[in-house]
């Protein structure tokens, strides 16, 4: 295992310091992503979890340099990728990396994809943006991506249009064109969020399988954490813009520190238990982000904020290893919170 | 598709039918109805000083004494066999399509159609094509550049040429570049592009850009708002994220879709510009369909009007059938479906 | 010729946006009668502004709308008989000269006006020797009834006048295309002895028919190029132009006719070499251009619109050259003495009394629309005479008290109810309706206004006299202009009873009163002018005795001359700028 999280070793494949993401509203400054760290290297895979607005999507944009055409975001800190800073970088440069060096996966494949082009016009058009080839050739590459992600009959449905795929098919069609460039880092936003459960698990082996196959580091955002336990190596667990818990997805999933944490496994269906009886929601609502809440972001919605000690409200938690490569944000001592999860949460789950 | 093109044909012609019977009983069911005579109708196609017997003669002469299911007859078996009419001295056959003549200048009805449908078709691509370009690009920029002085400027100028009308944008263009500045060619003036192209423009640039005006705003603000919509789309960060140059993405991807509407939108409003652009060339004095359907309307001239509004309804009806085709063009999910 | 004023591009842009506010379209004060200094207001009117002999150059004119049709045969507008003198020659004509004089008729195809039978019903011509067509063939006095049988055709040629079909004793004559005899010219009540010489014999007797010998139906017509309707598109001319191309509803030109002799003519001059012509051209386009110099005459003649009339008269050197034409019309109000009260004539005097002259007016648009009338025949027409039998009080706001006492008499003390009707697309005969509603409900006459379709007023409505009965229409908004500057060509078809007919489509909307008609047939039969005139004033005299038409205004139009045009007037025989004598500086 790398030291991913260790700054002092050479820089990482991906390197995030300190990165802010502010949106400027008719209502006032979202400040989406609030000093994110976290790093990643090559042939592995990092889940990002938390729930909607939690800003997992936001710094994947982030890292894409897809923030750069709206007006009203401002991106600050540092991205290195491959030992280059992106945050600086001029636009032209930023942009002949998306889609080469970096590739991304989106929620939904239907509105994902262009309406009007084929599939595999989309796919060429994407192959031929860093590509000096000519159609044909990258025709062919098309057929062959759709052939390797597991499209049946890829010759022919090269020329058919999204709308005449299945959901499952779309997504896989999505995958082929994140990797027809074969990119060195691939996000995928909720890949498997719009889809019926036994497609989930097919595109979760797709992606598996082509990570083992081209190397690729991979983030993969959701906010299931039954597609992290499945895929990623590394789990980073984000709360109103911030980290809250980081760590390898053995530690996370076998003692996850942070009362956060254990609302999200809380709320994971599991396939052993009753729907009824397995959920425990978070209580309460994400916070705004144009106020977020001073001192721990999560206080107002945790169930042990009052043994703080009144801190949880007034100060912002650091992040600290708080065992080996297990990091975490919270008020509460390290022997506190073991104590709970053994004794409250875990036998609850 | 072919069943489909049949299909809309037929329901085409069908169409152009009911426009003429309507058309008919608005100038003699309707005047019938409120009780006026034969010579009522008549009265109006004789001199200042007409007897009651010339009023008469005049009702035969045009047919007005038949019933009216056998005057439509007449109308119809003209446009499908001919028919003959009297100059006087002579009897002169009007072949088919024979739109009838005249009720007050007693000529032919289709070749004055043919002689102004050039103008109408001038003025209408003319001012189309300036309008589509210009509509369309104020609108992407408008939209790219949403909320600057650019897009607050132009779609107040938008505003300003949707609501202001033809006849005092033209006569006031005509005041300051013809008049004044004499750049322009005055009004009433038209040469056939066959004869002298460059001179066809010089003529009809005014014209175009009044009616240019009138619609490219309307364009505008449709495609910004088809723009703002589009560049939101998913499928545009798609675009970005493959690393498309912003060009492709905006032009390829977010115009591609925002089009749509207003492919739809232009269809129909060229197919009623070729029906005659009524207020730019009474404005201009363009001798087109629309300045030859209000003198006749005027007039109360029915072959004319009768002649004006099938063309019109032609036109329309077309436009309506390439729109529905082109939409199964520009949208692969109409195709199939 | 100059087309820019004085004005910096950047200040033309500001007038872009300020005239969307205000109508000025580019005022330019720089044009002024730079053309000679006698540039003036009403410069045209009773003598000859920027007189020439100068031949050349295009004289340009523009239509709003068409001919009714350029054959002589059916055509019947002042200004298309105007402007027919400049391709075809009638028996006579109204003379090219300013003022009264161009009222006057004179010779031209033929030597000497008219010589009558004692009865009046029979008339001589003899035609000037070496009148061509032009194609060079002789024009004899069988071409001239050739013209004037085909006339009579009304289904070919429906929008002629009918006076010769109303007083030639026609016999069963129809028309030349149904003619048996060979040569076509088988009309008894036309004579031609010989081929200078043509004599027309009346059904009764009528002493002004040197009024129809100036119709343009007795200009010559070739027989063998007569197509009929489609004569119009070739009218072979007599005058000094000729036909160069025609193209129907849009635009004609005129080139000199080179089988014109200028010494069988004594009227034309014949200066422009060119004359152009452009069809449906739109009105405020034309008065643009008139102001702006890219055109020259606006042949309708009737002056220009609203907009540029405020234009014009607010700006002195504009105003110095236009030209306020009396015309011969009377813009008045029908009194309907079928509709209950107003068959007594105490009401119809009250309506007179109380009507407001100075509303009226103001309809029309105050002074430049007109003068008020107090009588039906305009001043501009020969022995016309100014009285005033209802004075409208010293204001000319009306005399309620006057009012009030006919009221008394006609035993409608408190006043009454009526309808009033007027053309609904013609927005001062609104206004009008409008200020009579106002002024006689001062005393107690209340009015209903009520529109009807302009095509259809006097064949449908307010012309058809079951209709206006029926339908109550006490007071009809109307106005009338005369076919020619005479009597008869003004009130023959407004006063006489018998012209009225059941059927509709009259424009005697309900004057009935046998002494006018005894007058009007007096007057036909009496030879000397000055006596005929006289009878006519008698005639007025008797009408508004009779109250049964409430005078309004009598019409001006303001017309605007550019400063290229030469040799321009006013002529009093068709009250709008005379054609023939126009040139234009090259």
């Amino acid at each position: 295992m790398s030291d991913w999280w260790n700054p002092d070793t050479a820089r990482p494949f991906l390197d995030v310091r300190d990165l802010r993401v502010r949106f400027t509203t008719d209502d006032g400054v979202v400040k989406s992503v609030d000093g994110l760290t976290c790093s990643l290297e090559r042939g592995r895979t990092l889940g990002i979890v938390g729930e909607s607005g939690s800003g997992k999507s936001v710094s994947s944009l982030a890292v894409m340099g897809l923030h750069r055409t709206a007006t009203n975001a401002s991106v600050s800190g540092e991205i290195w990728l491959d030992g280059e800073e992106l945050v600086s970088a001029d636009d032209e440069h930023v942009r002949r990396l998306r889609g080469k060096k970096m590739a991304m996966i989106f929620q939904d494949p239907l509105s994902a994809m262009h309406p009007y082009y084929t599939v595999g016009d989309q796919i060429i058009e994407a192959y031929r943006i860093h590509h000096q080839v000519t159609r044909r050739v990258a025709r062919k590459h098309a057929v062959e991506m759709l052939g390797r992600v597991g499209i049946p009959r890829p010759n022919s449905r090269v020329d058919d249009y999204p709308h005449q795929f299945s959901g499952g098919m779309r997504q896989r069609a999505m995958i082929a064109m994140a990797l027809s460039c074969d990119p060195e880092l691939l996000i995928a936003d909720e890949p498997t969020t719009a889809l019926d459960v036994t497609v989930q698990a097919q595109i979760l082996d797709l992606i598996r399988d082509l990570q083992r196959e081209f190397g690729s580091a991979v983030v993969i955002i959701t906010h299931d954490l039954g597609v992290v336990a499945e895929l990623a190596d590394d789990v980073l667990v984000m709360y109103a813009g911030r980290c809250v818990e980081r760590g390898s997805a053995e530690a996370i999933f076998r003692s996850p520190a942070h009362p956060y944490t254990w609302g999200l496994l809380g709320s994971m269906p599991r396939l052993d238990r009753e729907r009824s009886e397995r959920l425990l929601p978070i209580r309460g609502t994400p916070p705004s982000l144009i106020n977020v809440p001073g001192g721990c972001a999560f206080h107002p919605r945790c169930g042990y904020a009052d043994l703080t000690g009144g801190a949880s409200a007034s100060e912002v938690p650091r992040l600290t290893e708080d065992q080996a490569r297990h990091w975490v944000a919270c008020h509460l001592g390290a022997g506190q919170r073991s104590r709970i999860w053994h004794d409250e949460i875990e036998p609850n789950l | 598709m072919a069943a489909f093109v049949v299909r809309r044909l037929l329901g085409a012609i069908l169409m152009l039918f009911i426009v003429s019977i309507a058309t008919f009983a608005i100038f003699f069911l309707v005047p019938r109805l409120g009780g006026a005579t034969a010579d009522d109708l008549a009265s109006r196609y004789v001199g200042k000083s007409a007897g009651a017997a010339q009023i008469h003669q005049m009702a035969e002469k045009l047919g007005f004494t038949d019933p009216l299911p056998v005057q439509y007859g007449h109308f119809v078996t003209g446009l499908v066999a001919g028919t003959d009419y009297s100059t006087g001295p002579t009897t002169v056959h009007c072949p088919a399509p024979c739109f009838g003549y005249s009720f007050i200048t007693q000529n032919p009805v289709l070749p004055d159609l043919l002689d102004r449908l050039p103008v109408t078709l001038s003025l209408a691509a003319g001012g189309a094509t300036i309008w589509l370009v210009f509509g369309v690009a104020t609108g992407v920029l408008s939209a790219l550049r949403k909320g600057t002085v650019f897009d607050r400027a132009a779609m107040g100028v938008a505003l300003a040429g949707v609501s202001l009308p033809i006849f005092f944008t033209g006569l006031l263009s005509l005041s300051i570049f013809s008049y004044t500045l004499g750049v322009a060619a005055p009004g009433n003036s038209y040469t056939p592009i066959t004869e002298n192209p460059l001179l066809w423009a010089y003529d009809l640039i005014l014209p175009w850009f009044t009616l240019a005006f009138l619609y490219a705003a309307g364009y505008a603000r449709l495609t910004r708002a088809g723009m703002l919509e589009t560049m939101n789309e998913d499928f545009i960060r798609t675009a970005r994220a493959k690393g498309l140059p912003e060009r492709t993405v905006v032009v390829k991807h977010g115009l591609r879709a925002a089009l749509t509407p207003i492919v739809t939108i232009f269809g129909l409003d060229l197919g009623l510009l070729l029906g005659g652009a009524v207020l730019t060339e009474s404005t201009y004095s363009l001798p087109g369909l629309g300045k030859y359907a209000v003198d006749a309307i005027v007039n109360n001239d029915l072959p004319k009007v009768l002649g004006v509004t099938l063309i019109a309804a032609f036109f329309i009806v077309f436009a309506n059938l390439i729109v529905d085709l082109l939409y199964a063009v520009i949208d692969p999910r109409v195709r199939v479906a | 010729m100059t087309r820019r004023c004085g004005i910096r591009p950047r200040a033309v842009l500001a007038v872009a946006v300020a005239a969307a506010l205000t109508i000025g379209l580019c005022a330019c004060g720089a044009r002024n009668g730079s053309g000679g200094g006698s540039a003036a207001f009403n410069a045209g009117v009773g003598k000859v502004y920027n007189p020439s002999e100068a031949k050349g150059g295009t004289l340009r004119m523009a239509n709003n709308g068409d001919w009714d049709s350029l054959d002589p045969a059916d055509t019947y507008y002042a200004y298309t008989w105007n402007f027919a003198r400049l391709y075809g020659r009638s028996l006579v004509m109204f003379a090219p000269a300013p003022g009264a004089d161009g009222a006057k008729l004179v010779p031209d195809l033929a030597t000497g006006l008219g010589v009558s039978s004692d009865d009046a019903k029979i008339w001589t011509y003899k035609l000037r020797g070496g009148v061509k067509f032009e194609d060079g063939t002789p024009v004899t006095s069988k071409d001239v009834k050739y013209a004037v049988e085909r006339s009579l055709d009304k289904d070919t040629f429906p929008n002629g006048p009918t006076y010769f079909n109303d007083f030639l004793d026609l016999r069963g004559y129809t028309s030349p295309y149904h003619d048996p005899t060979p040569d076509k010219l088988g009309l008894t009540a036309i004579e031609t002895p010989d081929d200078s010489t043509i004599v027309f014999h009346l059904l009764k007797s009528f002493s002004g028919f040197d009024y129809f010998a100036q119709l343009p139906a007795t200009i010559p017509v070739p027989r063998a190029k007569d197509t009929g309707t489609k004569y119009k598109e070739h009218v072979v001319s007599t005058g000094p132009y000729k036909f160069a191309t025609n193209e129907l509803g849009k635009s004609f030109t005129l080139v000199r006719n080179d089988q014109w002799d200028p010494k069988t003519d004594p009227n034309r001059k014949a200066l422009p070499d060119e004359i152009d012509m452009a069809l449906n051209v739109n009105a405020d386009d034309i008065d643009n251009r008139l102001i702006s110099g890219d055109l020259d005459v606006d042949v309708v003649g009737a002056g220009v619109g609203p907009a540029a009339q405020g234009r014009i008269l607010g700006d002195q050197a504009m105003k110095a050259n236009a030209d306020s034409a009396l015309v011969a019309r009377t813009w008045y109000t029908a009194i309907n003495g079928d509709v209950a009260p107003l068959g007594d004539v105490h009401c119809r005097r009250a309506v007179e009394y109380a009507t407001d002259k100075v509303g009226y007016q103001n309809a029309y648009g105050g002074p430049t629309g007109g003068d008020i009338a107090t009588n039906l025949l305009p001043p501009v027409i020969p022995g016309a005479e100014k009285f005033n039998p209802y004075p409208a009080g010293g204001d000319n706001h009306g005399d309620l008290a006057k009012a009030r006492d006919e009221l008394r008499q006609c035993g409608q003390p408190s006043g009454f109810s009526t309808t009033i009707s007027y053309r609904a697309e013609r927005p001062k005969e609104k206004a009008t309706a409008e200020a009579l509603q106002q002024s006689l409900a001062r005393v107690g006459i209340n009015l209903t206004i009520k529109p009807f379709p302009t095509g259809d007023y006097a064949k449908l409505y307010a012309g058809k006299p079951d209709y206006a009965k029926n339908n109550g229409l006490g007071l009809m908004v109307y106005g009338w202009g005369a076919d020619w500057p005479d009597g008869f060509g003004f009130l023959s078809q407004i006063v006489d009873s018998r012209v009225i007919r059941a059927s509709g489509g009259n424009t005697n909307l309900g004057v009935k009163d046998p002494a006018v008609d005894e007058l009007v047939d007096k007057a036909v039969t009496t030879a000397d002018a000055a006596g005929r005139e006289k009878i006519w004033v008698d005639v007025d005299k008797k009408v508004m005795d009779d109250a049964y038409i409430l005078p309004g205004i009598w019409a001006k139009g303001l017309l605007y001359r550019p400063k290229d045009l030469t040799n321009v007037f006013v002529s009093d025989g068709f009250q709008m700028y005379d054609y023939l004598a126009l040139g234009v500086k090259k």
